[in-house]
């Protein structure tokens, strides 16, 4: 019941997942932060198997960082979302494969074009304008399919975020916490204030 | 149903015409029932004529395609030309096989014009390597029962490139729709000796 949320608008990207971490069907906490950042403007979320996934995403995330110190330069973020597609994929054949899901947003550093990138532990990936993983998925596309348009602003994705949270409060049998929201712009990654409080009644 | 060959979905067709080929496909990438994208092309360029359509696992799609890429470079720089596309075809064939026991769960399609004689050329394969030879058409992906179908009613011999284009196009848009892992839109390659023209179609979005 771990949810991943991305969207895409006019110059950012916008990523959110929920903040409870779960065992069997025990809340342990719920203040957890499922994103860890890769470079200054792209971010990576991550939801799948407990030990895994932090595993997995902080691999990652020293990578990423070796190259921009090795390089002076940051990867972008297709380069980046190529490079975890690679590495879950070769795990993926392996004796014990990594069971993560990731969503993988950031806005180029050059262009500034805002992207989203959407991978399972298949690692299938797919540049996507909204995505999300595992339930959420069947309460979220519908409403961005409907909602979304690639030049929204960033006012405009948290409320559309907020309409996808609502309808997830709604219809999930179990509540998830709230969600850590953040996005990468220009200027990199920043925090976004989200009313988690907030409390949604099904009709 | 859990088949890796039919969890993500997809559709792939190549047709032989009078000195050109043609070859197409569908744009879905699903997770069984639900749609993840519909902007996922399964066609790739190896030559200024050689062509490979990858259907099923999407992963294995990218992995494969991008393992070809660097095969098809490493040749280019140690035989300084591109390579051709029957030798492309024995090579995606010893590839496959080499995964013998662990195989890469694609259907891969071959289309390309030899660079000498300029006569067409289609293959299929299935997922270890066996290669499937035609000089009609090839099929391959979750609609392939629908595609036979359309293609031996559609499909006759020497159609002129324009005439291909449009017996590819309505072999695949028709097939797709009686299928409900393929579809959201196609690319359509017409390849001939001195000019290839890719053509996007929007299809149903339903």
């Amino acid at each position: 019941m771990e949810v991943l949320l991305g969207i895409t608008g006019k110059d950012f990207t916008l990523i959110a997942a929920s903040k409870a971490a779960m065992r069997g069907a025990t809340v342990l906490k719920t203040s957890d932060d499922k994103t860890r950042s890769l470079n200054k403007h792209t971010l990576m979320a991550f939801s799948g198997e407990a030990g895994d996934t932090v595993q997995f995403a902080e691999y990652i995330q020293a990578n990423a960082q070796l190259y921009s110190m090795r390089n002076e330069t940051d990867l972008s973020p297709s380069a980046l979302a190529h490079f975890v597609r690679g590495e879950l994929a070769s795990s993926l054949r392996s004796r014990k494969p990594y069971n993560v899901n990731l969503l993988l947003g950031g806005v180029d550093p050059i262009s500034h074009k805002p992207s989203l990138y959407w991978l399972d532990y298949l690692a299938s990936l797919a540049p996507l304008p909204y995505a999300a993983h595992g339930y959420a998925q069947y309460y979220c596309l519908s409403i961005l399919d409907k909602h979304h348009h690639p030049d929204i602003t960033l006012h405009q994705g948290i409320k559309l975020l907020t309409m996808c949270t609502d309808e997830l409060k709604r219809r999930l049998p179990i509540d998830f916490k709230g969600m850590v929201v953040k996005a990468v712009t220009k200027d990199g990654i920043r925090d976004i204030e989200f009313d988690d409080d907030k409390v949604v009644k099904a009709a | 149903m859990s088949s890796p060959f039919s969890i993500n979905g997809g559709a792939c067709v190549a047709m032989v015409g009078k000195d050109c080929v043609a070859i197409a496909c569908d744009l879905r990438l699903g997770l069984q029932a639900l749609t993840v994208s519909n902007n996922f092309p399964k066609i790739f360029q190896y030559g200024e004529h050689v062509f490979l359509g990858l259907t099923g696992l999407a992963t294995d799609v990218a992995t494969v395609s991008d393992l070809f890429r660097y095969k098809v470079n490493m040749y280019r720089l140690r035989e300084e030309r591109g390579i051709a596309p029957r030798t492309f075809a024995n090579l995606v064939s010893s590839s496959l096989y080499e995964r013998r026991f662990g195989p890469y769960f694609v259907s891969p399609v071959v289309a390309g014009l030899d660079p000498k004689t300029g006569s067409p050329f289609i293959c299929g394969f299935d997922s270890i390597g066996c290669i499937d030879f035609a000089k009609d058409f090839i099929v391959s992906g979750t609609a392939t029962d629908q595609l036979f179908g359309m293609c031996e009613s559609l499909w006759e011999p020497d159609l002129a490139p324009e005439d291909l284009f449009e017996t590819i196009s309505q072999a695949l848009l028709n097939a797709v729709d009686r299928d409900a892992l393929s579809g959201w839109g196609a690319h359509v390659y017409i390849i001939e000796k001195d000019k290839v023209t890719k053509r996007l179609l929007k299809g149903r979005q339903d």
